[in-house]
C-alpha cells in the first residue's frame, strides 16, 4: 500500500524534485518555508495495532490524532506527551515529525520519549523499519527517535509505534496569584518534592498547577499546597496545549518559543526589553514570548540563558537557532545519507538542506 | 601491533602512569563483564581530563589507529572487548561529579562516575537518578549512555535515554559536540537519542548532564506466588490494564526461585512462578495502588499474596531477586545471561519454547524477567570445562534471541549488541536497515575508527553466518513446516 508513495519518491529522487510532506497542514507555519510538490500523507490512515495491555499503539502516519486519542480514551489511556492540535487538527506523523509536546511534557516526557518504532521511506524510495513494538530495545542505533523533531527532512514517516499510558484516575488544578520570579521558583521547588504534579503554567500573574493521580493523593497535595481550585481545568489545559488561548490567537506581535533551563531567571526581570508578554510552561523550561525585538537580540538572550529559541509564527529570518559548526556537519552528513538528493522538506529545518 | 612512532607520540600526551603497556597491566582489561570473549589490548590509555581525551582521539585519527572506549567494564555484550591494533581508552579516571543543582534537579558528571554515586551525592537534597541497572554499584554513567541502560524501574521511570539531558562528546577527529543541555530540547535533530545506546561507535562522551527526581515518599512491594507461569504472565498484563504502572514488576521461574531461596533465604514460597510488584509514589497513591494490585493478583489466580509491612521486609523480598544471578551461578560452574525483549502477551509461548529448547540442547535454564518491560533474562547453565558446552550454550542463546524476534520482540533490551549478539542482528534487521546503521556510523566516523566491528554486522558476514532475517515477527515462507 506504500507503493504509490515509493513511486512518487523514487521519481522525485531521480529528478531531484523537492517534496513537501503534509498531513493536516496544521503546523505549516512551523519552521522555515519549503517549496515543492505536496506529498499528502492523509491516505496513510488507520490504527494498525493497539494492545492496551502492552501499552503500545501502532498507527499509520496520516491517522488523525483525534481518532487515536478517541480510541485511547475508550480504554482509559492517553498520549502522555499531549501533542498540540493546532486548529483542532494534526496527524500522528506530523506530531512525531514536529516533535512538539504539550503541558504534561515536564513530568511525562516528550514525543521522542514515547516513540518505540518507526517505518519510513527514505529519500531514495527505500522502505525501512527501525525500533519495534517493545519498550526496551537497544539493537542498532536509535533511528526511530532521530525522526522525532526532524521535520520530515530525513524521510517520509509512514507508521509509528508509540508507548501509551493509563489516564490518571483524577486531576485537579490549583491557581495562585504571584509574579514571574516567584512562579519560576515555586515550579522548581515543587518539582523537587514528591508531589503528583503533571503540568505547570504561569501567565498574567496566575500560577496554575495540575495534580494527577489517585483521588486521595491529589487531595492530599491540594491540602499541602493550598491555592484556589480551577473550574473547567481540562478546557484551560487544552487551550494552552492547542494554542487556543487569546494570548496565542489574538496576538499582534511575533511569537517566540524559548526552551531554557527550568531555573533560568524571569525574562521580565533579566531581559525586560524582550518580554512584551509571556506564558510559561514545563516548570519554567518552556517560555512562550510575544515580542517585537530584533531576532538577533532574541537569539542572543536564549543562548546566554543556556537554551535555544524558535520563531513560532511566520516572519523574516531563520526559524531555529543556529547549530555549532561541528553539529551542522553531522546534520548535513545524516541528511546526505537518508536523503541524498535533498528532496524532503528542503530548507524547512535549516537553509542548507 | 601499534608502531613505536605512534606509541612515542601517545607518551607525549599523557603522564607515564596513565598509559599501560606491560602484559600484567593489560590483562585486567582483556574482557568486560562477558568474559567468554577475551583479547589482550595493545595499549591502555587512562586520560584524566577532557583535553587528554581529545588529544588522544586527534592523534589516533591522524595515525589511523582505532579506539575502543571503556567505562567500568561491566558490560555484558563484549562491547568493550579490545580490538587488535587499537587503543583501549579507559574513561574511569574521569570520575568527578562537577555540579549538582538541587533546584534545577540536574547533576553534571564525568563519564567515569558510577551510576549509584550520582544518587548517593543527590540524596542530601532528597533527589536521585532513576535508571538503576543491577550493576549500578560499579557501572559508570558513560557506559550507561553507551548501552542505554535500564534496570528494574524502567517501566515507570524510563531508560537512560529518558533521563539524560545533555552530553559533551568528542568525535574521532577531536571535535567537541555539545548535545542537548539543561533545557528540555535542543535545535535540530535529536542527536542525544542517537548517542544513547550507540556503544561507543559514534563519539566519546566526556560529560553527562542527568535529570534527578525527587525520592518517592513511599515504596512498597507485593509478592505473589503462582502455580503456573502462564497465569503469572497474564497477571502482569492485568495489573497494567487496571491502570497501575508499578515502579518495578519482576518475575522469576521455579529454578530461579529455588536457587535464590537456597542462596539468600528470602522466604519465597516455592512455586512455579513468582511476581514482585513494587509501587512507589505519594503515600495515598501507594495505598490505593496496592489495594488494586492485590485484587488483580487474587483474580488472576495467585496462590499466595504478601505485602511487605516495612522497609526491612521490602528489602528481603527484593534480596532474592537481586541475588538471582549469583544464586543461579551456584547451581552450575558457568551461566550465560540472555537479554531478549518480547511483547508481554507472548510470554507463555516463549517460556514454553525455551523449555523445549532446553531439553533439545540438554542445558538447564533459569528465567528472570523484567516482566513490566517484557525484558527476559534466561540464564543458561553450562560448564565451560566440558568440551563443546560453551558453544552449545551460545547456540541455544542465539536461538532464544531469534525466537524473541520471531514473536515481534528484539535481541537486546538493555545489554547491547557488542560482539556477542552481532550475528542475531542479521535476524532482526534486513540489509537496507543495516546499511543505514553503517551510514549513521559514517556520518560521525567515516574512517570506522571508533569501536570497529561491534554492534552492526557487515552485510557479507550475515550471508556467511546464514542468519535469516525475520521481518517484524513474520518468518519468510511462513507456510512451510519447521521442525
Amino acid at each position: 500500500m506504500h507503493d504509490a508513495y515509493i513511486d512518487t519518491i523514487r521519481d522525485a529522487h531521480s529528478r531531484a524534485q523537492p517534496l513537501v510532506i503534509r498531513g493536516h497542514g496544521s503546523k505549516d507555519f512551523y519552521g522555515n518555508p519549503s517549496a515543492g510538490e505536496v506529498l499528502d500523507t492523509t491516505a496513510l490512515s488507520g490504527i494498525v495495532d493497539y494492545q492496551p495491555r502492552e501499552l503500545v499503539l501502532v498507527a499509520q502516519a496520516g491517522t488523525p490524532l483525534a481518532n487515536i486519542e478517541a480510541r485511547l480514551t475508550e480504554h482509559g489511556q492517553m498520549l502522555a506527551f499531549e501533542p498540540p492540535r493546532f486548529g483542532g487538527h494534526g496527524t500522528l506523523g506530523g506530531a512525531v515529525a514536529a516533535g512538539l509536546s504539550g503541558p504534561r511534557r515536564a513530568s511525562a516526557g516528550a514525543a521522542r520519549d514515547f516513540v518505540l518504532g518507526i517505518e519510513l521511506i527514505d529519500g531514495s524510495g527505500q522502505l525501512l523499519r527501525f525500533g519495534g513494538r517493545v519498550i526496551k530495545n537497544v539493537a542498532g542505533y536509535d533511528v526511530s527517535r532521530l525522526m522525532a523533531g526532524a521535520l520530515g527532512t530525513l524521510g517520509l514517516v509512514t507508521e509509528v509505534a508509540l508507548k501509551v499510558l493509563p489516564r490518571p484516575a483524577e486531576e485537579l488544578s490549583l491557581q495562585f496569584e504571584c509574579d514571574e520570579t516567584t512562579a519560576i521558583r515555586r515550579m522548581n521547588e515543587w518539582a523537587g518534592q514528591p508531589l503528583p504534579l503533571s503540568a505547570t503554567s504561569w501567565h498574567a500573574g496566575q500560577l496554575t498547577v495540575r495534580l494527577s493521580g489517585a483521588h486521595a493523593a491529589v487531595h492530599a497535595a491540594h491540602t499541602r499546597l493550598g491555592g484556589e481550585t480551577l473550574a473547567h481545568a481540562d478546557a484551560f489545559w487544552a487551550r494552552l496545549r492547542d494554542h487556543r488561548a487569546a494570548f496565542f490567537e489574538t496576538r499582534h506581535t511575533p511569537l517566540w518559543r524559548f526552551s531554557l533551563p527550568a531555573t533560568a531567571p524571569a525574562l521580565s526581570m533579566c531581559r525586560p526589553e524582550l518580554a512584551t508578554e509571556e506564558w510559561i510552561e514545563w516548570g519554567g523550561a518552556l517560555r512562550w514570548v510575544a515580542c517585537n525585538a530584533p531576532a538577533e537580540r532574541i537569539r542572543a538572550a536564549a543562548r546566554q540563558l543556556g537554551g535555544h529559541v524558535t520563531r513560532f509564527s511566520p516572519g523574516e529570518g531563520e526559524a531555529f537557532s543556529p547549530l555549532t559548526p561541528a553539529l551542522a556537519t553531522l546534520h548535513r552528513n545524516l541528511k546526505q545519507r537518508f536523503d541524498p538528493h535533498g528532496i524532503f522538506n528542503r530548507g524547512r529545518l535549516y537553509p542548507d538542506f | 601491533m601499534l608502531s613505536p612512532v605512534f606509541l612515542a607520540r601517545l607518551r607525549e600526551l599523557l603522564p607515564a602512569d596513565s598509559l599501560l603497556f606491560e602484559r600484567e597491566d593489560l590483562v585486567p582489561y582483556e574482557s568486560d563483564g562477558l568474559s567468554a570473549y577475551r583479547n589482550t589490548p595493545d595499549v591502555v590509555a587512562l586520560p584524566s581530563t577532557e583535553a587528554e581525551v581529545a588529544a588522544i582521539l586527534r592523534l589516533c585519527h591522524q595515525e589511523n589507529v582505532a579506539v575502543v572506549a571503556r567505562g567500568a567494564g561491566t558490560g555484558l555484550a563484549a562491547g568493550a572487548l579490545p580490538v587488535d591494533g587499537a587503543v583501549l581508552l579507559v574513561l574511569a579516571k574521569l570520575n568527578r561529579i562537577r555540579r549538582i543543582d538541587p533546584l534545577a534537579r540536574i547533576a553534571v558528571v564525568e563519564p567515569g562516575v558510577r551510576n549509584l554515586a550520582i544518587s548517593e551525592a543527590a540524596a542530601q537534597y532528597g533527589l536521585y537518578y532513576a535508571p538503576d541497572p543491577s550493576s549500578q554499584i560499579a557501572c559508570s554513567i558513560g557506559g550507561n549512555v553507551a548501552e542505554n541502560s535500564g534496570g528494574v524501574h524502567c517501566l515507570k521511570y524510563g531508560l537512560t535515554v529518558h533521563n539524560v539531558m545533555g552530553l559533551r562528546a568528542f568525535t574521532i577527529d577531536g571535535q567537541l559536540l555539545e548535545i542537548g543541555g539543561e533545557a528540555l530540547d535542543s535545535a535540530g535533530f535529536d542527536l542525544l537519542a542517537l548517542m544513547m545506546g550507540s556503544e561507543g561507535m559514534l563519539a566519546v562522551v566526556t560529560e553527562v548532564t542527568v535529570k534527578l527526581l525527587p525520592r518517592p515518599e513511599r515504596a512498597q512491594v507485593v509478592l505473589a506466588a503462582f502455580d503456573d507461569v502462564a497465569k503469572a504472565g497474564a497477571a502482569v498484563g492485568d495489573i497494567i490494564a487496571a491502570g497501575v504502572i508499578p515502579a518495578g514488576l519482576e518475575m522469576m521461574d521455579k529454578l530461579a526461585i529455588e536457587a535464590a531461596e537456597a542462596f539468600v533465604h528470602a522466604g519465597y514460597p516455592l512455586c512455579a512462578a513468582l511476581l514482585l510488584v513494587e509501587i512507589d509514589g505519594v503515600n495515598e497513591e501507594v495505598s490505593d495502588d496496592i489495594a488494586t494490585v492485590r485484587a488483580v493478583l487474587r483474580a488472576a489466580g495467585a496462590t499466595e499474596i504478601r505485602t511487605a509491612e516495612d522497609e526491612a521486609q521490602r528489602l528481603k523480598f527484593w534480596a532474592g531477586r537481586k541475588a538471582a544471578f549469583p544464586a543461579v551461578g551456584r547451581l552450575s560452574p558457568d551461566y550465560y545471561c540472555m537479554d531478549g525483549t518480547i511483547p508481554r502477551s507472548q510470554l507463555p509461548h516463549v517460556l514454553t519454547r525455551i523449555a523445549e529448547m532446553s531439553a533439545e540442547f540438554g542445558l538447564a535454564v533459569a528465567n528472570v524477567f523484567h516482566a513490566g518491560d517484557g525484558n527476559l533474562h534466561p540464564l543458561i547453565l553450562f560448564d565451560a570445562n566440558v568440551p563443546g558446552e560453551l558453544a552449545r550454550a551460545e547456540d541455544f542463546g542465539g536461538k532464544i534471541l531469534e525466537l524473541c524476534v520471531e514473536v515481534g520482540g528484539t535481541i537486546t533490551g538493555e545489554h547491547g549488541v557488542g560482539v556477542e549478539k552481532i550475528k542475531q542482528m542479521c535476524a532482526q534487521f534486513a540489509s537496507p536497515e543495516l546499511i543505514r546503521f553503517h551510514d549513521v556510523k559514517a556520518a560521525f566516523d567515516p574512517g570506522t575508527l571508533l569501536n570497529p566491528g561491534k554492534a552492526v554486522p557487515e552485510l557479507h558476514r550475515c550471508a556467511e553466518w546464514g542468519r535469516m532475517h525475520i521481518h517484524a515477527g513474520r518468518l519468510p515462507h511462513a507456510e512451510l513446516p519447521r521442525f
